[in-house]
């Protein structure tokens, strides 16, 4: 039993919002959101026990001295800062809990983003490669797209219209048959979990 | 001579005087004022229940006033009026602009809500037309209830593919049951991983499976726990660590349960750590400095991304290539897929995610549901030809076929 009931409740649950899909009508829609506030409630006790965990695995790092250890203290004093700085001054503008935010969280956030411009240019330089001949086909396709954006005199228009070209056909044709499959992998995979013939998340075959 | 003058300015003010109050307050005036103004109304009101929908909204329409864009009396908006009386109490509800005949007068179920929209109870609507100067009511409309359905019958071409796609799925397992040999093409980044896993037993370094950003409830996450499934089981055979950093709470749960019955499965449950699958941050730039972090001081062999990835892809997959390490990815979000292509070793593109699991797993049960995505697939091939030749020829019935109402 302690095996058939969840893959009970996974297949009461999983047809039950399949279904639902389908009713329009308040009483499908009231126990669609009904099922959406559980997952709301189970994340909040959940999110206690991340918070445990991130607790527990920081602080072992600092009692162990493992590599990297101050990370681990700048990590502890950032939670407890938050945790205990938010009910204390409050979360409203010019409390200390909104500077560390603003003027710290913020910034490093925005560097972090940031550094997907260096990155996307190695990405490039790696990918653009002209080794094999569909490196080559990639290359000059990626020089179409992005001198379009560049004026270049007389060539500019049938550039223009060869770059829109390729983001309107053969593009647009690899996203939509991208898509197509992901819709029938989708369905499959919730087929196989519904009926229970993917049960490896719980743990047998 | 003074005299006479001044007696005849005053008889020529009091006539002016008198023409402009007669003439002002004249029923002459009032009528080009109103009547000749006011555009013709709207006509042929009719109200219904909205279709498909959840039973709070009526649905009314009308015939454009003949005056609506004609030029003389010219209508600019259109105002829809209701009521719970035929005979009064008409409020306005919308105004909607000229060249409009339709409009959805909708509220929420709630009642305590202003917008409150009860259903099964009778309303009677009116259309004004407004004119710059005047206006005019259409007749009242027949009575209309709002009521929910049952079934949302836009969705029937949805409902239709699901089920052709359940039998297909049906009909493969049942064969696969019975021993039948499926075909099914080989992939590459699913290959590999048995390599990458080895490559980190000979390494004693760890694995680093990123489950990305999505929740326990997106469909990507739910495949990639699958397949961490099939790796932790893998790993736990090798004796080699797995690292899954998560930026949800709820996914963590869920991995850690995952990753220890694999351990159990496996024959060790002894080697599985907790520890080892942890909760990060939910913040998406803190997440990758974190599994960044990870990454450079670590140095794992194998780096797994499986499962909804956003801007962050191509960070850590960069880092991961920097580090050295292999790396294997694989998401749904078809933007990312080229940032993956171009920093990972392998790539599973879109589908191949959902289907990853059944490969590593290589159960026929789950080979035959791969069979029904490939005939699936077929059969949405053949619908694209011919629904591309009935464009062509104009048919357009069969290209209704296919109409789907969201």
């Amino acid at each position: 039993m302690r095996r058939q009931l969840p893959i009970i409740i996974v297949f009461v649950s999983g047809a039950f919002m399949a279904i639902q899909y389908f009713i329009p009508h308040d009483a499908g829609v009231f126990f669609y959101e009904y099922g959406l506030d559980w997952i709301i409630v189970i994340g909040i006790f959940a999110m206690l026990l991340g918070i445990w965990s991130l607790f527990k695995v920081q602080l072992d790092k600092v009692v162990k001295r493992s590599p990297g250890w101050g990370y681990s203290v700048v990590a502890l004093g950032g939670l407890f800062f938050m945790l205990i700085g938010g009910p204390l001054w409050g979360i409203e503008e010019g409390t200390p809990f909104m500077q560390v935010f603003w003027y710290i969280y913020t910034p490093i956030q925005a560097t972090m983003f940031s550094l997907l411009a260096f990155y996307i240019a190695s990405a490039a330089y790696r990918a653009f490669r002209a080794r094999t001949v569909l490196a080559t086909i990639l290359l000059l396709t990626a020089m179409v797209i992005m001198l379009r954006l560049i004026p270049l005199g007389p060539i500019s228009g049938s550039n223009q219209k060869l770059a829109t070209w390729i983001l309107m056909v053969p593009s647009m044709a690899a996203n939509r048959a991208i898509l197509i499959g992901i819709g029938l992998g989708i369905v499959a995979t919730c087929l196989k979990i519904i009926l229970g013939i993917e049960r490896a998340y719980m743990g047998h075959d | 001579m003074n005299m006479n003058k001044s007696f005849h300015y005053f008889l020529f003010s009091f006539f002016l005087s008198f023409f402009f109050v007669f003439f002002a307050n004249s029923p002459a005036s009032d009528f080009s004022n109103t009547s000749v103004q006011a555009p013709a109304p709207p006509l042929n009101m009719k109200a219904f229940d909205t279709p498909n929908d959840n039973g709070h909204s009526i649905t009314i329409t009308w015939e454009l006033s003949p005056d609506d864009g004609a030029g003389k009396s010219n209508v600019i908006s259109y105002e829809i009026l209701r009521s719970d009386n035929p005979d009064s109490g008409f409020v306005v509800r919308r105004m909607v602009a000229a060249g409009v005949n339709t409009y959805e007068d909708g509220g929420v179920k709630e009642k305590k809500s202003e917008d409150y929209f009860p259903s099964h109870k009778n309303f009677y609507y009116r259309v004004r037309a407004n004119a710059e100067k005047g206006s005019s009511l259409s007749d009242v409309s027949p009575p209309a209830y709002a009521y929910g359905q049952l079934f949302h019958t836009g969705r029937t071409v949805i409902l239709v593919a699901c089920v052709i796609f359940t039998v297909f799925t049906i009909m493969f397992i049942r064969k696969a049951k019975k021993g039948e040999e499926l075909y099914i093409r080989p992939l590459a980044g699913i290959e590999a991983v048995d390599e990458a896993i080895g490559r980190a037993t000979e390494m004693g370094k760890p694995i680093l499976y990123i489950l990305g950003l999505g929740t326990a409830a997106d469909v990507a996450t739910i495949a990639s726990f699958t397949i961490l499934a099939r790796i932790s089981k893998m790993t736990a055979e090798y004796r080699t660590p797995i690292l899954v950093p998560c930026n949800d709470p709820i996914v963590m749960i869920v991995a850690q349960e995952t990753v220890k019955a694999a351990y159990l499965d496996a024959g060790r449950p002894e080697m599985y750590k907790e520890d080892n699958i942890f909760y990060v941050t939910s913040m998406q730039f803190a997440y990758v400095a974190a599994v960044n972090g990870i990454m450079v001081r670590e140095r794992p062999a194998t780096n797994f991304y499986l499962g909804k990835f956003y801007a962050e892809s191509l960070i850590l997959a960069e880092t991961g290539s920097v580090a050295g390490s292999i790396q294997i990815s694989g998401t749904d979000e078809i933007a990312q897929i080229p940032f993956f292509v171009a920093a990972t070793d392998y790539t599973l593109i879109g589908e191949e995610l959902y289907a990853a699991s059944a490969y590593l797993g290589k159960e026929p049960l789950l080979l035959g549901s791969l069979k029904a995505q490939d005939w699936g697939k077929a059969l949405v091939m053949i619908s694209l030809i011919l629904g591309g030749l009935a464009a062509s020829f104009h048919l357009d019935f069969f290209i209704k076929l296919f109409a789907v109402k969201l």
